[in-house]
């Protein structure tokens, strides 16, 4: 198994809130890792440490066995990103921000067969701030895409999708992992975890509560039944 | 196959062509970078008032609308642009991507220059269409005055970016640019009343003003404007540095 994020003993504060505190896990290559947790349970902040946009206070990230913080364009090349707020130009259209951006790589994946996966075409003529919040997760998508990156982090990819649209995504997402790429979404969808995670991790008030294959965190149960027993004190 | 970066300047100059488009197929940054200074050329060249000194008015106008060209692109548009790219999470996003932070700023550099470049341009041309004659000897140091000027607003429009919230970042530099305008980017300093002069010529868009009028106008290199506009740009730069926030 080639490990291409791990996360040791982190820990991550702000003010006097501990965002996360002494979470470890790993993600392995051609696998999807489902990140659960209620809302504050250092699930943003853990992934924004792998992606290099926050430093962590205590304990380590390596993505590709490299500091992400300290990273070069060499391995941010082989990272694929999609925030949670998206980070979308809000003027720009999506043909062009993705032309844009594929033109950072070397050896990008096409435009226009992306935007095609992902119904981009339909809507290509609006500006990012007059899209609905599906069209502009969707861009988000393709632009974490474009690279065809060895790692994927995907903060909440189907949030605000359509089934039709989250159907699309999924298939991404998974061949992307059939491709080799290591996959790492957070999610508050049971069903998406269920159907994609190889590997889920439930973070709860920023410690890490379970951490196991799919079969071995639901242990029998609904992977609902589990999450909830688990995060209880934490809402 | 490991996916692999484009060369650096291909990458910077496509962020620049990028913010480039960006700038210019945006309405009102084109009236503030160049209706706006083209119509002060004209209306400060027909007109008898106010006085712009023993010069030609032509002269002074274009001078003046060099200065202000300046000062709306590399300051009140980088200001504005970059404020609402750090609210969006735009600042953030292409951070990771393989242009990086330094790619990032670096990208919105060429952007202004290339823009500024445009407005040299127009703003030459109708200058000249209305008579416009510089001192040929003063057109590089002329040119190198814009350059400086536009590193210290730029400096200068980074730390209001990354300091405060976007709708403030729009409200303080549109507001900027109306008070600068006055303190002497259009009318030369000496034209104003002395306390406000003084005031004028210890900031930036004085600086700038007085030191194109002075190449434009007589051929000369004029140090202490340079210097006084490099002060604010290493301060601001100095203060961004340390001060800016890439998310918002």
């Amino acid at each position: 198994m080639t490990v291409v994020a791990a996360v040791r003993e982190l820990r991550r504060v702000f003010g006097g809130t501990v965002a996360v505190d002494g979470a470890g896990w790993s993600a392995a290559a051609g696998s999807v890792t489902a990140v659960l947790g209620p809302n504050g349970a250092g699930k943003t902040t853990t992934i924004e440490c792998l992606e290099g946009l926050q430093r962590p206070d205590a304990g380590s990230v390596r993505v590709l066995g490299a500091d992400p913080w300290r990273a070069p364009a060499e391995h941010r090349a082989r990272v694929g990103v999609m925030l949670q707020e998206g980070g979308l130009p809000t003027t720009a259209r999506p043909l062009p921000l993705l032309v844009h951006l594929a033109a950072l790589h070397n050896t990008p994946r096409s435009v226009d067969d992306l935007a095609a996966r992902l119904g981009i075409h339909e809507f290509a003529r609006t500006a990012v701030r007059r899209m609905s919040g599906g069209q502009r997760q969707r861009v988000a998508l393709a632009a974490a895409l474009v690279g065809t990156p060895d790692v994927l982090f995907l903060d909440e990819p189907t949030a605000g999708l359509d089934p039709h649209a989250r159907l699309d995504v999924w298939d991404l997402v998974r061949e992307e992992s059939r491709r080799g790429a290591g996959v790492v979404l957070t999610t508050h969808s049971f069903e998406e975890a269920e159907r994609l995670a190889d590997r889920v991790v439930v973070m709860a008030r920023g410690r890490v509560v379970a951490d196991g294959t799919l079969d071995e965190v639901r242990s029998g149960s609904r992977l609902e039944d589990v999450y909830f027993a688990l995060t209880r004190d934490a809402r | 196959m490991t996916a692999t970066p484009a060369p650096a300047r291909r990458r910077v100059l496509a962020q620049a062509r990028f913010e480039t488009r960006t700038l210019l197929a945006n309405g009102e940054q084109l009236l503030v970078s160049l209706v706006l200074p083209a119509l002060a050329l004209a209306g400060l060249t027909l007109a008898a008032v106010p006085d712009l000194g023993p010069s030609r008015r032509v002269d002074v106008a274009t001078a003046g609308a060099l200065a202000l060209a300046v000062l709306s692109t590399a300051f009140t548009g980088q200001a504005i642009a970059t404020g609402f790219d750090r609210r969006a999470g735009v600042l953030r996003l292409f951070g990771t991507t393989p242009l990086g932070r330094g790619g990032l700023l670096a990208g919105k550099a060429v952007a202004v220059l290339t823009v500024l470049a445009l407005q040299v341009l127009v703003i030459g041309a109708l200058g000249a269409a209305l008579g416009w004659r510089p001192d040929p000897g003063g057109l590089l140091p002329a040119l190198l005055g814009l350059l400086l000027g536009a590193g210290t607003f730029v400096a200068l429009a980074l730390l209001l970016a990354g300091t405060v919230r976007a709708e403030a970042v729009l409200a303080l530099a549109n507001l900027a640019w109306i008070l600068l305008l006055g303190l002497g980017v259009l009318l030369p300093t000496a034209e104003l009343p002395d306390a406000l002069g003084g005031v004028a010529r210890a900031l930036p868009s004085g600086a700038l003003g007085d030191a194109v009028r002075a190449s434009l106008l007589d051929g000369t290199w004029p140090w202490q404007q340079w210097l006084v506009l490099t002060a604010w740009g290493l301060a601001a730069a100095a203060a961004a540095g340390r001060w800016f926030r890439w998310s918002g």
